[in-house]
């Protein structure tokens, strides 16, 4: 290989040399440690270049560039900073902020929006003009994902993430000129599109023009009703992330202060969904094991992520017959809670007010599916809410969740192994089922507990395990749905077999979810460093737990003993599988 | 085995809607995109197979633009997208009769503006819309290259010259009675 040609430039007077091909921004930003202002930009996303805020004055360039999408040339001499291109940045945000409504004190982004910081930071004190901006209505359709266009600064990051890491294209720029704006196929509304509710987008966008829809004033109300038996469960990512809201170091586990912040909040029971996901993996290995004995619909693709869900029923509703039939673990939770649970506490389960924390908006898409409707026609999952909103919550209650003391899970619904802590990122649910599959297959229990080789820290993987002398399985793993197309393209077309695939809807699995807290300041969302951190956190618990495999959860077999009966029985399968069916639109792939 | 499980392939609706969206063009239109979609980069043909859809229908209805994303493999949102960038793309129907209204620097100077106004006031529309009855849509335009004749009117290809906005009233008339 030829060695890397070298560039010669200089930023800000000071000599620096990159590797060709190396963007203005880059350069600054690795050379000298100057990160530029920035809207449009993502290094995970394609370079749009459409905000011009990161414009930087280079010496006979009779205008001002976007640091973004030019790349340096040999002699160049970049100014970063000059009055000059101060001015230039500052007014380039003030017409952007011009055409936006000043709810800054009402927003929900509460502070950490990326248009307000860089309002600060680039010194605007005051505004000039007050004149005509884009006007349309809230859309609030969908029961994840609230679209706010006269918040859109049009800088394409949803757009892009939609379609570049989702691959769904739900989005584009609609119109022209001062009525354009970002949304799905003829302006629909969200509830009417291909949307898969990931909210990736809400993730991307650096403003409030795509949001979580709150359901936080639902739980509120709940927890002040005396009638009411308020009980909730918290997926296994919450622990990795909620500490971020209270500013704990990425990868920081908060277990214990997550239960004593829930039960400070008032509910009666905190339970955990990592039991469930236990549960799921008993269910979820029984059903692989029946299916690879006899040759039937394989590859199993697990079903826990209800981004991926969605995807499914739209976009490849010809492999719902190879989705695993377990529900996912909150669904299991719920479902237990309003059953198992209500019936054990003599509580009406009418009485029951089941709140799941979820880092995901999908979930409340999840929550209201009519398959998981109790007889009464309500929800066994009450309210879905985000890491995001639990954050909210947790501050507008006066808590500061970083004191806290460690709390315990209640039981019985709170025991749980290593094996349940890690579905929370890429490869975990695979794992998981791996230690089982392994000790149901070989008759005794792996003597290496991590499967390393399935952490698909890298977005997609396809490996070979060798269980035994007999029995290699191949399996594949993908996080980030356009990673996912390449393996079930390939399983569609019967170019390639499997015998299970992973697919999680979001970058990194759930700890990378579109209801994860807004990423600390050095970090941008889709960032891998921050992604490793969180993940980190995951196995670190898993690491520290005696019981690391799900069939050892002692409190799962009691709960087979004492009421579900077999895995895979009738009671199993009335309350913890459930089925799917394609959905239209069809999405295009 | 449970009882919601499938397993004749009645999940796969990848044949129902293809046919549901070549119903809703013509065979011609069909064959063209198919020839588009073969192309190595299907996207770039999307304003082309707009153009042909246009042509036949008069405009870019809801369930055609569906139709065009499914056939080429284009995302509906971006096909929308492209439809409503381009001002030549109509996304409702075109009236029987095209009324342009010249905007062009000479017939504005010469009182075109008010023939606009009066014509927007008598159809009880605006620019780019279509009367109830589906007889006239109204456009603005620039140049038409006949500034002698400013300010100018053209419906359909017929241009009116010297046009007042007292004209508007006996020209809507005529076009009513050939209806």
């Amino acid at each position: 290989m030829s060695q890397q040609q070298m560039i010669n430039l200089t930023i800000d007077g000071v000599p620096v040399s990159v590797p060709k091909g190396t963007t203005i921004m880059q350069a600054a930003e690795q050379k000298l440690g100057v990160k530029i202002p920035r809207l449009c930009h993502h290094p995970k996303l394609s370079i749009q270049g459409s905000c011009r805020v990161c414009v930087v004055e280079v010496k006979g360039v009779p205008f001002y560039m976007a640091s973004c999408s030019v790349q340096v040339w040999e002699g160049m001499e970049i100014q970063t900073n000059s009055p000059a291109i101060r001015q230039a940045r500052r007014d380039i945000l003030e017409l952007l902020l011009d055409n936006h409504p000043r709810a800054c004190l009402t927003c929900v982004r509460d502070g950490n929006c990326e248009l307000q910081n860089l309002a600060y930071t680039l010194g605007v004190r005051e505004r000039l003009f007050d004149g005509e901006r884009k006007r349309f209505p809230i859309e609030k359709s969908s029961v994840s994902i609230v679209r706010d266009a006269e918040k859109c600064i049009l800088c394409g990051r949803c757009v892009r993430v939609c379609a570049e890491v989702q691959g769904v294209h739900n989005l584009s720029q609609q119109g022209r000129g001062f009525t354009t704006h970002v949304a799905p196929a003829h302006g629909d509304k969200m509830d009417d599109s291909v949307c898969i509710q990931c909210g990736q987008c809400v993730n991307a966008c650096p403003t409030a023009a795509f949001v979580g829809h709150s359901d936080s004033d639902r739980v509120w109300k709940a927890l002040g009703d005396p009638t009411k038996h308020v009980v909730v469960q918290t997926a296994p990512a919450i622990r990795a992330t909620v500490g971020e809201g209270f500013g704990m170091a990425p990868g920081t586990p908060a277990t214990g202060k997550l239960v004593t912040a829930l039960r400070r909040l008032g509910f009666d029971r905190v339970f955990d969904t990592n039991f469930t996901a236990d549960l799921t993996i008993i269910e979820e290995a029984t059903e692989f094991l029946n299916r690879f004995k006899n040759n039937d619909r394989l590859p199993l693709l697990t079903s826990c992520s209800p981004g991926w869900v969605n995807f499914m029923e739209r976009f490849y509703p010809e492999l719902i017959p190879n989705a695993s039939s377990c529900r996912s673990p909150m669904s299991m939770m719920s479902s237990l809670i309003k059953t198992y649970y209500a019936q054990k506490e003599g509580i009406d389960p009418k009485d029951v007010f089941v709140v799941a924390i979820m880092p995901c908006t999908a979930k409340k898409f999840e929550a209201q599916r009519p398959e998981f409707a109790t007889p009464d026609g309500g929800q066994e999952t009450d309210a879905s809410l985000t890491t995001r909103e639990l954050i909210f919550m947790i501050k507008s209650y006066g808590i500061d969740l970083a004191e806290l003391e460690d709390g315990e899970f209640d039981s019985p619904l709170g025991a749980s192994s290593g094996a349940a802590d890690i579905f929370g990122t890429t490869g975990g649910v695979l794992e998981a089922a791996l230690r089982m599959a392994a000790e149901v297959i070989n008759g005794e229990p792996p003597a290496q507990m991590e499967f390393v080789e399935v952490r698909a820290v890298e977005g997609l993987r396809v490996r070979e395990l060798k269980v035994n002398n007999d029995l290699t399985l191949r399996v594949g793993v993908s996080n980030g749905l356009q990673n996912a197309k390449k393996l079930l393209d390939k399983v569609v077309s019967g170019e390639e077999v499997f015998h299970i695939i992973e697919v999680m809807a979001c970058p990194g699995g759930c700890i990378g979810g579109g209801g994860q807290p807004y990423p600390p300041r050095g970090y941008t969302i889709l960032d891998p460093k921050l992604l490793a951190k969180r993940a980190k956190a995951l196995y670190t618990i898993d690491l520290n737990k005696d019981v690391r495999s799900s069939n050892h959860n002692p409190a799962i077999k009691a709960l087979y003993d004492e009421f579900l009966g077999e895995p895979g029985g009738e009671t199993a399968h009335r309350l913890l599988h459930t089925h799917y069916q394609p959905r239209l639109p069809r999405g295009i792939r | 085995m449970s009882h919601h499980e499938c397993c004749c392939g009645c999940n796969d609706n990848r044949e129902a809607v293809r046919e549901n969206a070549k119903a809703a063009l013509t065979p011609e239109i069909v064959a063209f995109i198919e020839e588009c979609a073969a192309d190595a980069h299907p996207e770039s043909q999307l304003i082309r197979v707009l153009h042909r859809v246009q042509e036949h229908y008069g405009h870019l209805g809801r369930e055609q633009m569906d139709a065009v994303a499914q056939l080429l493999q284009v995302p509906a949102s971006k096909v929308t997208g492209v439809a409503t960038f381009y001002h030549f793309f109509r996304l409702e129907p075109r009236g029987k009769f095209m009324i342009s209204v010249c905007l062009g620097t000479a017939c504005y100077v010469k009182g075109a503006e008010r023939v606009a106004d009066r014509l927007q006031e008598e159809l009880g529309i605006h620019f780019g819309e279509t009367t109830k009855d589906g007889l006239f849509s109204l456009n603005a335009t620039r140049c038409v290259g006949t500034c002698g004749l400013a300010p100018v009117v053209v419906v359909e290809d017929k241009v009116y010259g010297d046009m007042t906005p007292d004209q508007v009233p006996a020209l809507l008339e005529k076009y009513t009675k050939k209806a």
